[in-house]
């Protein structure tokens, strides 16, 4: 496929208020290639893509599309010049028809009126083409996420699309349905278009793509047929990981001690399709128990529904050795459990009320004395907490929302601190914020810990995990598949767990049987 | 789980300097009084006798207070997010119910009481329907709003109904150490919504509730319940107005009473500088921005600006409100 | 209501949700006819034929009018509080120059009410504010204005085209019902067959995926306020034609009145699906159901007070509402 490459770009730059996003990236794609794109959170995949569309302008860099430099100032104009993205969240009309979603904007006319027929035809054509036969008529929320991507990959054909860029289009589907749109990709990609395919999910990348780009922090970090890249280079070149080991640091005192100790939390087999398939962990008293995997492995969807704020279709929750079904946070709460969002900003602080609040809000049943609030008791727990997790701020009537992202953290972190909780549970606690909190919380955790509180932790980074840990379990594709104690707790067994689906069994070397 | 790049700009607020010290925000937050204390100025100068106690007391504040009671109550359920219509038609349900209650022969304070009970009553079906089936506010309301009044007609049959008990009336003739009893009704109520606010832990849900209802959750608060007592307080509170107002004319118009009253109140939480999007809630802010309101339509009318565009003017500084809002956001 | 579990190629679409959508959607064609022919027999002659008819289309001309236009609002998701004010407005305005014809009459009803439709859709749409905000106090605006220009009481018509208007009938059916039938014929056929009828539902269906798909939607948005205000507008020149006079209070309570008819004809209040030929349906229904009290009282026996209507407007509002949300609850399900 040594062709006159479709897109090309290259030194591409794009930053917000300062912070780079995107630091000479450069990508390219020919004709009919299928070229996976991969990288972690902000790793810059998502800025690429908004780029390329027109979403968002250029700092500095070069695009060609078709031969020409391009610059698009809007999706329109992308779409119109041949290129077309399909998002992970559908983004059709959902109580429109499905040859509706597919021809608006576009659709045929008779006599100055739309021509209905001729749009259900156009319609029905374009999908068989995928290999889809649907009442093109009935609305498109009728119809299962599999179609609905389809449907949106028949109205980006129908432009005339020469590039199609996939965001993330199997994360809502199931194996089937997958296996459906990897033939349509196939199909794709024999008539010439070519593909950007955004995905985790490294099987898929695997079965259907021809070359990858992996990104990270911003940069372009490899760029290869995927042929020459094994499962284990890719996660390890996404993570940062060099091949050599890097030992465990710091002793951890209560990793003899908590193998004799009683279970307090246990997740069996939960599951919720598409996005938990299998998932355990048990977590004993005084442990710290990390859940490693990547993107999209069903850590914090694990989490939420051990802390009652999704539910599970199937599988058990033990407290205590006791089968328990939390039926809502609150629920969770009274049971001694706290549960720390990675979502600082949509689940985590009320940005309009004062740090004094937000502190106090999971514990405020136990603060009041007749439905009034017990200041002096606040004033005392706010703080000691406050001095405890050195949280910087002007006072503790401060707004929250203006505190910085550490603090923030801190802050939330202390509402569940407060409440004197058994089991602990974090996501991603320390994502976002600087070294010197990152590092105060870290030991914080390891204190509690000590000291009897059972912790369960995700986190990206796979050097947190193996400092903080006593034991990492690692889920792959919502199930669990490894789980790694002591000794055995390193990147490369994690990474092999993560790439591969199963545990290295302590070996030093290499996994890379691909 | 979804991918964040944490470079990109969160919130356009992110960028905004702390402390919101924006020409809007000071606006937004004391546009209202210092509305209100240009308003005394001026009439003070060109009214006679307004610095009287008569006329600020009887008068202005008297005039002022039903809609700031129904207007408190309407800012309960606005800091929850939502929003009220009902409350004309609760007010006109209640009325009619106490009077009918002491024509029948029953004591005043069982009327009292009754008629709360039925307003609190409205108030729990408003509720349901928002918190149990999900339904928008507005709409929600509005078919209170709708059936509400004529409930109350039914009741009165469409007729007047007048009635004479002292007791009753006193709700809304009485006086307490020279004070008109809506005044007191109305600084009661807002001092024990200061209190509540302020002080416990209802307090702190609501504004949780309203002001991240995800996280609120997350942090084991039962917003359902938060947002339907809300609801049942705003409706309560109508109803007691329904009885302050019937008993100033010792009749219960099912036909009139508490018409418009909503828009009012409403008129009265927007301009006090509460965002209509809930999570902040300000008790004095509701109570200035009532009476700001009244004194400003009736300074209008005593000047000689027909009611008219009275009105118009009380519409513009809603608009100017809201647009505010937008601004300091 | 997931139905995941089909094949992705030959995918049926969901069952449980037929039966609710076409009792949602034909529900108040049923009702409708289910009243007319009860009315029928029960009342006899003097129901079905010559004055009830024509006084019952001739108001229901006003209602519908106003109807419309909100339905097409509602549809882009948004509402518009402020249609009984304008139609007060341009009623007043209508009346007052009515002296000069009927046509130039309406025309500046129409314009007045196209103007402050106008004003509602660029604060709606160019600045972001919420609808129901932004038209509440342009209702105060309206009523104030309208007070304004007919001196705080009712403005009288001049005897002539514009009155006579309000007494013409075509195949005994008066003529504003005519133009309302022809309007909203032309209304379902816009917003089936139109590009701008088919923005509108995107619009309210999906504002984010409306623009990604590059959709103009603030300029969709925009127009239906116009138009609302419009028909409003015109709604209020009826009033003027038919009555004779129109009290600058007039319009009091028809916004509600419109959102339950728009409601109970099948429209979705949070936008997105729409049907233009059910609201007509919705405002005969609702309207209807006053006639029929006014019967039942005169034929002596049962007393039903009029009250009983707002009463049961509520309660139709009520079953409606709950009928959506189960109906968009499911949809969401399907949905995730």
């Amino acid at each position: 496929m040594a062709q006159e490459p479709l897109l090309r770009c290259s030194g591409m730059d794009k930053s917000f208020a300062g912070v780079p996003a995107l630091r000479d990236v450069h990508m390219s794609v020919a004709p009919g290639e299928v070229r996976a794109l991969i990288g972690q959170n902000g790793a810059g995949k998502s800025t690429l893509i908004k780029v390329l569309t027109g979403v968002y302008r250029r700092d500095a860099g070069q695009v060609e599309f078709a031969g020409n430099p391009v610059d698009f100032t809007s999706t329109q104009d992308a779409q119109r010049n041949g290129l077309a993205t399909i998002y992970q969240e559908v983004n059709l009309v959902p109580y429109r028809s499905v040859a509706e979603n597919i021809c608006i904007g576009r659709a045929r006319r008779r006599f100055g009126l739309i021509d209905w027929k001729a749009v259900n035809a156009e319609a029905r054509e374009r999908l068989a083409a995928l290999d889809v036969h649907v009442d093109v008529t009935r609305p498109l929320v009728e119809y299962p996420i599999a179609t609905q991507q389809m449907t949106a990959i028949a109205r980006a054909l129908s432009f005339d699309a020469k590039l199609v860029i996939m965001d993330e289009p199997t994360s809502s589907l199931a194996e089937r349905e997958v296996a459906t749109l990897l033939d349509v990709i196939r199909r794709l990609r024999d008539e010439g278009v070519a593909i950007v395919f955004v995905s985790h999910r490294l099987d898929e990348l695997y079965a259907v793509c021809d070359t990858i780009t992996v990104l990270r922090d911003g940069r372009t970090v490899a760029d290869s047929p995927i042929s020459e890249l094994s499962r284990y280079d890719l996660v390890s070149t996404m993570l940062g990981r060099e091949l050599t080991e890097s030992e465990r640091r710091g002793q951890h005192v209560g990793a003899a001690a908590t193998a004799a100790a009683p279970t307090v939390l246990e997740a069996r087999d939960l599951r919720r399709a598409p996005v938990l398939n299998g998932s355990s962990v048990t977590l004993r008293r005084g442990e710290v128990v990390g859940l490693a995997g990547l993107l999209g492995s069903g850590r914090s969807e694990t989490e939420r529904a051990l802390f009652g704020a999704d539910p599970v279709t199937d599988g058990e929750i033990h407290r205590d050795g006791e089968p328990v079904r939390f039926a809502s946070p609150q629920e969770a709460i009274r049971a001694r459990i706290g549960f720390n969002s990675e979502d600082r900003k949509g689940e985590g602080i009320i940005p309009d009320l004062s740090v004094r609040e937000n502190i106090t809000l999971a514990l405020l049943p136990r603060l009041l004395r007749r439905g009034i609030v017990d200041r002096g008791r606040q004033q005392e727990i706010v703080d000691r907490f406050i001095r405890r997790l050195d949280i910087k701020l002007a006072g503790p009537d401060q707004k929250i929302s203006e505190l910085s992202g550490g603090n923030q953290q801190k802050v939330l972190l202390a509402r569940w601190l407060c409440t004197d909780p058994e089991v602990l549970i974090l996501d991603e606690p320390t994502r976002g914020i600087d070294v010197g909190a990152k590092q105060e919380i870290q030991n914080l955790v390891r204190e509690l810990a000590d000291d009897g509180l059972s912790v369960l932790l995700i986190s990206s980074e796979l050097e947190e995990l193996i400092t903080d840990c006593d034991r990492v379990v690692v889920l792959r594709d919502g199930a669990t598949v490894a789980e790694l104690e002591g000794e055995d707790i390193s990147e490369k067994s994690m990474l092999h767990a993560m790439a591969e689906g199963t545990a290295a069994t302590g070996s030093r070397q290499g996994g890379d049987d691909d | 789980m979804t991918e964040t790049a944490t470079a990109e700009p969160t919130s356009p607020a992110a960028a905004r300097r702390p402390g919101g010290r924006s020409w809007a925000g000071f606006a937004r937050r004391y546009g209202a009084a210092a509305l209100l204390v240009l308003l005394l100025a001026y009439n003070a100068f060109f009214t006679r006798n307004f610095l009287s106690w008569q006329t600020l007391m009887d008068v202005q504040l008297r005039q002022a207070a039903p809609v700031a009671i129904v207007a408190l109550g309407m800012a309960l359920v606005i800091a929850t997010g939502g929003i009220d219509l009902s409350v004309g038609s609760v007010m006109a349900i209640a009325g009619q119910v106490g009077a009918l209650t002491v024509l029948g022969g029953l004591p005043p304070a069982l009327a009292v009481l009754l008629a709360l009970a039925v307003a609190a009553a409205c108030g729990v079906f408003n509720g349901t329907l928002v918190v149990r089936y999900g339904v928008q506010p507005i709409i929600a309301t509005l078919i209170l709003f709708i059936a509400g009044r004529g409930i109350a007609q039914l009741l009165s049959g469409g007729k007047l109904t007048g009635f004479r008990n002292p007791g009753l009336q006193f709700l809304g003739l009485g006086r307490i150490a020279g004070i008109p009893m809506p005044v007191v009704l109305m600084l009661l109520v807002a001092a024990v919504l200061w209190f509540v606010v302020r002080y416990t832990g209802y307090g702190r849900t609501l504004l949780a509730t309203g002001g991240n209802a995800a996280a609120a959750r997350l942090a084991g608060v039962r917003t359902g319940r938060v947002t339907m007592v809300a609801y049942i307080a705003s409706a309560a509170l109508a109803g007691l107005v329904g009885l302050v107002v019937i008993g100033i004319t010792a009749a219960s118009d099912a036909n009139n009473v508490g018409l418009g009253v909503e828009l009012d109140a409403i008129a009265a939480v927007a301009v006090s500088g509460t965002p209509l999007t809930g999570g902040r809630i300000s008790v004095v802010g509701t109570v200035v921005g009532a009476v700001m309101l009244r004194l400003l339509q009736n300074t209008l009318i005593a000047q000689g600006v027909p009611r008219e565009i009275a009105q118009i003017v009380t519409g513009v500084v809603i608009v100017v409100a809201l647009f505010l809002q937008r601004r300091a956001r | 209501m997931s139905t995941s579990t089909g094949s992705t190629t030959t995918a049926a679409p969901a069952r449980s949700g037929r039966i609710g959508r076409v009792l949602q959607k034909q529900g108040a064609l049923i009702a409708l006819v289910v009243l007319v022919v009860f009315g029928t027999l029960r009342y006899g002659e003097s129901f079905a034929t010559g004055f009830n008819v024509q006084s019952v289309l001739a108001d229901d001309a006003k209602y519908a009018l106003v109807a419309l236009g909100m339905c097409f609002v509602i549809m882009t998701g948004g509402i518009d509080l402020s249609v009984g004010s304008v139609a007060a407005l341009g009623g007043v305005v209508a009346v007052q120059l009515s002296g000069a014809g009927l046509v130039p009459a309406v025309l500046a009803a129409v314009a007045v009410g196209a103007a402050a439709g106008l004003v509602n859709g660029v604060l709606i749409a160019r600045f972001r504010l919420a609808p129901f905000l932004v038209t509440l106090a342009s209702l105060l605006v309206a009523r104030g204005l309208a007070l304004y220009l007919a001196d705080a009481r009712s403005a009288v018509a001049q005897p002539g085209g514009f009155t006579a208007f309000g007494a013409w009938k075509l195949l005994g059916i008066p003529v504003s019902f005519w133009i309302v039938a022809l309007l909203f014929a032309v209304g379902a056929l816009v917003l089936d067959r139109t590009d701008f009828g088919r923005n509108v539902l995107a619009v309210g269906g999906n504002e984010d995926a409306a623009r990604l798909m590059g959709l103009p939607v603030d300029r969709t948005k925009v127009a239906v306020y116009t138009l609302s205000g419009a028909l409003a507008g015109t709604a209020g020149a009826f009033l003027g034609a038919q009555t004779g006079s129109v009290d600058a209070a007039a319009g009091q309570g028809w916004e509600l009145s419109a959102i339950a008819a728009v409601v109970v004809g099948g429209t979705l209040l949070t936008g997105g699906v729409g049907s233009v030929l059910g609201t007509l349906v919705g405002v005969l229904l609702l309207q209807l159901i006053f006639n029929v009290i006014v019967f039942e009282n005169s034929r002596g026996g049962l007393q039903i007070s009029s009250y009983w209507e707002s009463v049961i407007r509520g309660a139709f509002l009520l079953v409606v509402v709950l009928l959506q949300v189960r109906l968009t609850r499911g949809r969401r399900a399907a949905l995730a």
